[in-house]
Order: structure tokens, then C-alpha cells, then sequence
């Protein structure tokens, strides 16, 4: 088992690297923070003063090296805008984004599951068709799309909501909801078929047959064993706690990572962005990590030992 | 010489036990020695796990044994993927058990069974198409049935354009892997009749392996039983069937219903079959096995000819028991 | 005086989207009686006995009459129906290792069938458990009760299955197919099982098979069917001896013998009609070789032609009368 937990462990913090390294090779080579936040028509000495002090003149391989290496000592640099380190930076919006992605996320799985479930259950009927419409038409429709349209019928026209900013509690519905009913589409699209595939299965009829109630059929039989491939798709909605907020954000001008991380990349905010990265990829990780073990938690087949032999 | 022999041929994989176990040496074939002459059928029966489809594979030449010999019309078998192994696939073909999954979704069955003679590049367009009717006609598949998908065939129709399929390249040797096992009680005489009428026509020659045994003595000429990778007892069908003398092969006899009479008293066995990772040491029947004495758990029996010339590895049968 | 029948299905039809599966069968069941209902694929043997304990989709379209020791079932109240499953009647499946539940442990299986029909609970459930493993022959029974089906293989599957049948102590064990995906020698072992079981505890037995062998060897009375229909009952030696339909003749004289000397099969031409194909009068009659125009007509009714023997064949009948004429 600890060989297990080691192996997960041992990808994660090599894809962490990746996409860190991935992400400072495509910052530094499409454009100059110089220019982007000097401006471009600074005289040439600014621009090289501004490049040394930020030690943008060093050759490529030699920065990302320094810059690993601060990493590793827990350095993550400091914004070129204003000169803060880009930890604070992050770690003050942390919580404006979790103000966001949490409810999304309990939206999301709140109405995502038991609708996939319904459906499952009463497949065909008027009830299964319209949820799965629904359903569609949430993850089809793009989020900030959603967003917009919100904005426009319940803070324009009706006024009722904000339109964006995060004042009140009331600044948070619209935004949650963009977020979430495109997520609670594709879990109840997911958990739907989830649901049938385990409904299909001989044991099931086996249940059944054994006396046991319809409802304690699903409840203990069927469930159980559909939330194995469910737990996926909830652990990779896990994982974009910290990244999912990005597009939503912006549409509500919402103080967040994901605005953070948008006006850092224009400005080719490398620290900024880095400690972004870094942040959104450790949550990511982590939850695809707790996804496998728990894998192991749901399906004892998954757990070890090879099966005795015999029968065919 | 024989069509096929295969000579002391051992099959070995390496697995692990369970997930973080140490690794293990499976011998899903040990020391198997057979041939099949032209013309006729062998066939191969035991239960799961005894080695009879791997045994198959290596005949094929799909895998290489791990140790001993395979040699197909007096040449060796080439490696798998070499030229000459390719040119091969034209003299031996697999039948098996799973017709919808041995055809291609997408194509009709007509070009599938066109396919071979378009790979080993026999005859131009118009031969191979008269190639093909007269292949369906031998397997009695109607030529408008051809012209259809696999999936809108039944079972035993998808069985018979397999067959073509097959018998595309004219074949010497055709290897079948429980080809009428899914099949219907009715459908199953049908396919079992044409393999028998088809051999007698084209003389084939014929691995035929499969666990049912009323279906191994109809079609085949010898038989090997097969138990943990090792044969048990091998020869005569009649001989063996009417009257068998290892333990294991009067068990698994005695072990099929039949309506009417029951020539052989039933002979249950305790225990499971057990796990090919995890062999009994001596003869591996010996912890199920009835009759067992000491000396079983302690050398494996050699397959030795007994009175009826028939081949067996049993102990007891040897008369060896008590001199070990 | 004949003892009351255990279970009385009377004209039971099954449609599944308005193709007929099940176009009338009458059958009963006596106590501690071992039937057989023996036929091909799509023949309807084991749709008969689910629509009987109403485990079909709700889609299918069930009609007749099934009774239990006089009391109707069909279409009774989920209620009732799953107090009688795995109660009174219990059923077994094919393929033992999915039709166990893979994340729960067997012994967690089986001890739910004990708590809802004998109100079992801990420590006495245990025990009951454990007692039922060793009936049904589980060595090691205390280590055993707690692993997973895919730890087993599936020869102890099926006998975890079959604890989990005997839980609610049925008066009548349905087993469809029951060792068909198990090897020849552990298929002995379970069947040699069930026979113990039957006599132990005097429960009847419905085998359902398309292994003629098998049905022989197990029951006392076997039920050919075909199509949809019973088309042949007998008790099982005359059934094996002197077979009178057509169908049940052509079965046996396709299956390949153990003993005698080897024989060409006779194998019946054509195959089993589609659901929505099926010929008007007797669904056999495209592959039979006496085959008349009375045949096509109507479906054909039971012809007795022995003791307890009857065959669903109209041929039969003429030949029965010429014979009385003759005489």
C-alpha cells in the first residue's frame, strides 16, 4: 500500500513540474514583461534597467534555473507590477475564489447527482427527458455565456442582483449559478448513466430476487457501486476549485485567483502566474490523489489480491 | 511425419501475486508433447486453467514457448511478426469461440472472408470472388447473407462465415478454440457436421479444443486430457471416454450428465481446481485426487504408455506407486 | 388424493414491446418436486419464472395466472412480492460471480436475506451464516464470510448463492442455469448439492437448463419448451426414452453421445423463429420433417401419449386416432 500512496505521490510532484516549467517556457517566449508593464514606448534605458533588476537579461536556461530554485526554497518572486510577493498576492484572493467555487461545487453535486439519479430510475419517462435536456443544455451553454445572460435578465432588466463587484451576499448568486449548472449538467448526465449501467447488472436482479425492497435496492445495492466512476468526475470537480473560477470571474469582476491570474498573464506577470500555476495544479493533484485512494475505499476489487482460480 | 508436433513445449508467464506480491512463475504449459497427422483431428479437453487455449496459441505459432519445440510440416515454427511467419498464417488458421468478435463490425462478411486471399495475394478480383461463393456454398451460408454485416447474422450463421473465412487460404491445419460453445444444442450439430464433412472433403487437419466432452468425441480422432498445464492422459477417444484410467479423466467422464444410462459411477471431486500460480508439488492432481498415495505429492508421474497403448500420467495406473 | 400443487401457472403470455416471449404455458409445481423446463435460447424458460416472481421491466406486458399454494401472485403488491422473494420462493442465477453484488462481502449478502425474512439480526445472524456456509459445503466458513465474490471462484459463488437462496428457508428453489458458466467437475459438485439440499430440506426444485443432460439427471418431470411454449412434458426417463415431438425427438438425436457407437448428428435445419416472425399454428413446423398443413393452421394442443406424458403436436393425434381406429 505504501508503495501505492509513493507511486501517486512521486507523478503528482512530476506534474507539478511539468506544468510549472511548461507555463515559464510559454511566458517567457511570447512576450516581454518589460514592454507589457513599462509600456512600449519607455525609453531604452528603463527598459533595461527594468529587465536587469528583474534579472530578465540572464540567458533562458539560467533564469528558469534561479527560479526553481527559489521554488524549492519557497521563494516564488515577487510581481513586477507592484513588487509584493506573488504569494500574498495569491494567498489574498484564496479565500474570494472559495467564496465562489464552494457553493458551485455544492451546487453542482446538490442538484447533479440526485437529478442523474431520478432519471436513471424512471429512464424514458417525461421526467427523465426534460432533466437530460437540462442537463444539456447546462454544460453546452458556456459558462460565461450564462453568466452574461444572467447579468442581463436579473441585474439589468428585473435589478433584483448585482451585476457583478462582491459587496453583498447577494453579489455571490449570480456567479454560483453560472458556475454550477453547467457542472450539476454533466453530473447528472454522468451519474444518469452511472445509475443504468449498474441497474443492468445480474446482481441487481439478484437483490431484487432475494426479496429485498426497490428502495433498499438502490440505495444499497445500486448506488454503492455507481459512485465508483462517479467519484471521478467529482474529484476532477474538486480539483478545479481553485481554476474553475477563471472565465466567471471576469464576467463579474469578481476579485478572485482566476481575475488575478487573467491580468497577470497580460502583463506577463511571471511570478504572479507562476504562483498560480503552482497553486491550481497542487489542488488538482491532490484531489485526483484522494480520488485513487479512494477508488480503493469503494472497490475492493481494486485492493489487492489476485482473484482464486477456477470456473470459467 | 506429423502435420503439427509439438515436443516437450512449456509455456511460462511471470506475474505477480496480488497487487505488490512477489513475482511468480506461472506454467500455464508444461512439457506438452502432441502431433496431429494430416487429415485428422485432435482433440484437447480440460477445464479452466489446465493450458488447453495457450497450448493452442503456441501451436498457431501466435506465441513462442518458453522451452521445447514446434514444428509445422517438418520446418520449425518462425518468431512471431517475422516474413516467413506471415506467409505461414496461409497453411494455419484459429477458429474460436467468439464469432462476432473475430469479425470486423464495419465490413460485410463477403470481404471478410475475401480478405485473406487479398493478404497472401492469391488470384486476381474475379477469382477470389468465385472463390468466395464456393466458400459459402461449402459452409451453406446463402450468398444474400453474405452481403450483410456480422452483427445482423445469428450465431450459428457468424460461426459458418468464420469457418470461410478460415478455410479461405485452404489450410492445412485449423486450429478450434471452443468454436461450438456458444452455440444452441441444434445449431451446434449443424456446425459440428460441416467441420466433420469439411475435413473429410478437404482433408483438414484439426486441433479442436474444447471443455465439453460429448463434442471432442465426435469430432476427433485422439484425444488429450489436460490438467495444470499437463496432459494426463492421451489416445484413443473411444478408449479413453468408454473407459478412462487417470483419476482426473474419470472424473471430469463421469462428471457430464447425460440423459439414460450412466456408463461411469459418478466421481465427484472436492476442492477447486486450483490457481496455475500456486501448483501442488508432485503430481498437481494429488490434493483432489481419490485415489491418491504418498507417492504423488512427491514426483510428478511421467506420461508412460499403458496396456492399450494409450498414453497416461498417473502413479498408479504405472504400477510405480510403493517402488518410489 | 393428488396433493395440492406448491406453484399453478395457467395461461401465463409475457410481451416485451409487443413481441410475444411467453404465449401460454400452464405448469404446476408439486412440493418436494423436481421439474425440469429444459430448451434453447429465447424459448422463454426463464422469463416464464421471473414474470412468475415479477422481475421483469416494468415494460413487459404479463398476463395469466400464477398461484402460490392457492394464493395469486401475479400482480400482487411490491409488498407482497418481496416478502415472497427469497421467502418462500427463492431464486439462483447464471453466472454466479456478477450476480453477487461486488462490493459488499458474501457474508454481508447473505445475512441480509436472514434479516429480512427471518428478522435475524448479529450475533445470531452470524451464526446463521456460518451454519449455512457449512450446509452448503464453503469450507473454512469463518474466514470466507468475510471477503469479496471476486475473491472466490465460481464454484463458491454459486454456493454463496445458494446459502443466500436457503436464508429465507424457501419452499421452492427456482435455479436458472445454474452451473452453465462453471467447469464440468464443479458443475457435478453443485449439482450433487442441490439434489442434497432438496432432500434435506424437502423444498421443490424448478432446474431450468438448455443441458438436456443435466435436467435428466436432476428431475423427476422435465418440460420442453420452444418458442414461447411448452411443446412436451414428461417424467423425465419416458421423456429420454421415447421422446414423441418432433422438437424434443430432433434435440436429442443433434446432441452427441457419451456412450454407443459415434453417429453422423442429425442436425435440425433452419433455426429458432424471431419474436417478430413468428409462423402462424405451430412455431416448429418451418423445421419439421412432418410438417403437414393442419400444422399451419392453429396452434396445436396437448396430445396425451403416455402416463403423465403429452406433446403439443397434431400429428400426434392423428396417429393416436389411427391407431385406436386400427384397433
Amino acid at each position: 500500500m505504501l508503495r501505492f500512496i509513493a507511486l501517486r505521490v512521486g507523478r503528482a510532484l512530476l506534474t507539478i513540474v511539468l506544468v510549472v516549467t511548461f507555463a515559464f517556457v510559454v511566458l517567457r517566449l511570447s512576450g516581454d514583461p518589460a514592454l507589457m508593464i513599462m509600456s512600449p514606448d519607455a525609453p531604452p534605458e528603463a527598459l533595461a534597467a527594468f529587465r536587469q533588476a528583474w534579472g530578465l537579461d540572464a540567458p533562458i536556461w539560467l533564469q528558469y534555473l534561479k527560479y526553481f530554485g527559489a521554488i524549492l526554497q519557497g521563494e516564488l518572486g515577487q510581481s513586477m507590477r507592484d513588487g509584493r510577493p506573488a504569494i500574498q498576492l495569491v494567498a489574498e484572493r484564496i479565500p474570494a475564489t472559495l467564496t465562489l467555487t464552494l457553493p458551485a461545487l455544492a451546487l453542482k453535486v446538490g442538484l447533479g447527482i440526485p437529478a442523474g439519479i431520478y432519471a436513471a430510475l424512471h429512464r424514458n419517462s417525461m421526467t427523465d427527458r426534460v432533466v437530460m435536456t437540462f442537463a444539456v443544455a447546462g454544460f453546452t451553454v458556456p459558462s460565461f455565456v450564462l453568466g452574461l445572460i444572467l447579468v442581463l435578465i436579473f441585474a439589468v432588466q428585473l435589478g433584483w442582483l448585482p451585476s457583478g463587484g462582491a459587496e453583498s451576499w447577494r453579489s455571490i448568486i449570480l456567479p454560483v449559478i453560472a458556475m454550477g449548472l453547467g457542472g450539476a449538467g454533466v453530473l447528472a448526465r454522468f451519474t444518469r448513466s452511472a445509475m443504468l449501467e449498474v441497474l443492468g447488472q445480474p446482481y441487481i436482479r439478484t437483490a431484487s430476487a432475494k426479496g429485498v425492497p426497490w428502495g433498499a435496492v438502490v440505495r444499497g445495492h445500486a448506488l454503492p457501486n455507481a459512485a465508483i466512476p462517479t467519484v471521478t468526475v467529482v474529484g476532477f470537480m474538486v480539483g478545479s476549485l481553485m481554476a474553475g473560477a477563471v472565465v466567471v470571474e471576469s464576467v463579474f469582476s469578481w476579485p478572485g485567483v482566476g481575475r488575478l491570474m487573467v491580468v497577470a498573464v497580460a502583463n506577463r506577470d511571471l511570478a504572479v502566474v507562476q504562483c498560480v500555476l503552482l497553486l491550481v495544479s497542487a489542488t488538482m493533484v491532490t484531489s485526483n490523489l484522494i480520488v485513487d485512494v479512494m477508488y480503493g475505499v469503494l472497490d475492493p476489487r481494486l485492493r489487492g489480491q489476485a482473484p482464486a482460480g477456477g470456473g470459467h | 511425419m506429423s502435420l503439427l508436433s509439438l515436443d516437450g513445449v512449456s509455456r511460462v508467464y511471470a506475474t505477480r501475486r496480488g497487487m505488490f506480491g512477489r513475482p511468480v512463475a506461472v506454467r500455464a504449459v508444461d512439457h506438452v508433447s502432441l502431433a496431429v497427422e494430416a487429415g485428422q483431428t485432435l482433440g484437447i479437453v480440460g477445464e479452466s486453467g489446465c493450458g488447453k487455449s495457450t497450448t493452442g496459441r503456441v501451436a498457431l505459432g501466435i506465441e513462442r514457448p518458453s522451452e521445447g519445440s514446434v514444428l509445422f510440416e517438418g520446418a520449425a515454427m518462425p518468431a512471431p511478426g517475422t516474413p516467413e511467419w506471415r506467409r505461414m498464417r496461409a497453411r494455419l488458421q484459429l477458429v474460436y469461440q467468439d464469432p462476432l468478435g473475430a469479425m470486423d463490425r464495419r465490413l460485410t462478411v463477403a470481404t471478410q472472408i475475401a480478405e485473406p486471399l487479398a493478404i497472401h495475394g492469391i488470384g486476381d478480383a474475379a477469382d477470389r470472388r468465385d472463390r468466395v461463393a464456393a466458400l459459402l456454398r461449402d459452409v451453406g451460408l446463402r450468398a444474400d447473407l453474405a452481403e450483410r454485416h456480422p452483427h445482423e447474422l445469428s450465431g450459428g450463421q457468424r460461426q459458418r462465415a468464420v469457418l470461410a473465412r478460415a478455410l479461405a487460404t485452404d489450410p492445412a491445419l485449423l486450429v478450434c478454440d471452443e468454436p461450438v460453445s456458444a452455440l444452441d444444442v441444434s445449431i451446434q450439430a449443424q456446425v459440428i457436421n460441416m467441420l466433420t464433412d469439411l475435413q473429410e472433403a478437404r482433408g483438414i487437419a484439426m486441433l479442436f479444443i474444447s471443455h465439453d466432452l460429448k463434442v471432442v468425441r465426435q469430432v476427433s480422432h485422439q484425444v488429450a486430457v489436460m490438467y495444470l498445464g499437463r496432459i494426463v492422459e492421451q489416445g484413443d477417444p473411444e478408449a479413453i471416454f468408454a473407459d478412462p484410467l487417470h483419476p482426473y479423466s474419470r472424473a471430469l467422464v463421469s462428471a457430464i450428465p447425460v440423459p439414460g444410462p450412466r456408463r461411469i459411477a459418478r466421481v465427484v471431486l472436492t476442492g477447486d481446481p486450483p490457481n496455475p500460480a500456486d501448483r501442488p508439488s508432485g503430481c498437481a492432481f494429488h490434493p483432489r485426487c481419490p485415489v491418491a498415495v504418498a507417492a504423488c505429492a512427491l514426483t510428478t508421474p511421467a506420461l508412460r504408455p499403458a496396456a492399450d497403448g494409450r498414453l497416461v500420467a498417473c502413479h498408479l495406473v504405472d504400477g510405480v506407486a510403493g517402488t518410489a | 388424493m393428488p396433493a395440492e400443487p406448491l406453484v399453478s401457472i395457467r395461461d401465463l403470455r409475457v410481451a416485451f414491446h409487443g413481441l410475444p416471449a411467453l404465449r401460454g404455458i400452464d405448469l404446476d409445481v408439486m412440493p418436494n418436486e423436481a421439474v425440469g423446463l429444459v430448451g434453447e435460447s429465447g424459448c422463454g424458460k426463464s422469463v416464464t419464472w421471473l414474470a412468475a416472481l415479477g422481475l421483469l421491466p416494468p415494460s413487459a406486458k404479463v398476463t395469466g395466472s400464477v398461484r402460490l399454494a392457492g394464493q395469486e401472485i401475479l400482480g400482487a403488491a411490491p409488498s407482497v412480492l418481496d416478502r415472497l422473494r427469497g421467502g418462500r420462493v427463492a431464486m439462483i442465477f447464471q453466472d454466479p460471480a456478477s450476480a453477487l453484488n461486488p462490493v459488499k462481502r458474501v457474508g454481508v449478502q447473505v445475512a441480509e436475506a436472514l434479516r429480512l425474512h427471518r428478522g435475524m439480526t448479529g450475533g445470531t445472524a452470524e451464526a446463521e451464516v456460518l451454519r449455512l456456509f457449512d450446509q452448503v459445503g464453503i469450507p473454512d466458513a469463518k474466514r470466507r464470510v468475510h471477503i469479496y465474490p471476486h475473491e472466490m471462484s465460481g464454484g463458491q459463488n454459486q454456493r454463496v448463492m445458494i446459502a443466500m437462496a436457503l436464508a429465507g428457508q424457501p419452499e421452492l428453489l427456482v435455479a436458472d442455469e445454474p452451473t452453465t458458466a462453471l467447469d464440468a467437475t464443479i458443475q457435478a459438485q453443485i449439482l450433487d448439492l442441490l439434489r442434497r439440499l432438496q432432500q434435506e430440506t424437502g423444498m421443490a426444485l424448478v432446474l431450468i437448463s438448455h443441458d438436456l443432460g443435466v435436467v435428466a439427471e436432476m428431475c423427476r418431470r422435465v418440460c420442453v419448451m420452444y418458442a414461447g411454449r411448452i411443446i412436451e412434458y414428461a417424467p423425465s426417463d419416458t421423456l429420454f426414452a421415447d421422446p414423441r415431438h418432433p422438437y424434443t425427438r430432433g434435440l436429442l438425436a443433434a446432441l452427441p453421445d457419451m456412450v454407443g457407437p459415434r453417429r453422423r448428428l442429425e442436425a435440425i435445419p433452419g433455426g429458432v423463429p424471431e419474436p417478430w416472425n413468428l409462423p402462424p399454428g405451430c412455431a416448429f413446423a418451418p423445421r419439421c420433417g412432418h410438417a403437414t398443413a393442419a400444422c399451419d393452421a392453429a396452434m396445436p394442443g396437448f396430445v396425451p401419449v403416455g402416463v403423465d406424458h403429452a406433446a403439443a403436436c397434431v400429428n400426434l393425434e392423428a396417429a393416436i386416432v389411427a391407431a385406436m381406429v386400427a384397433a
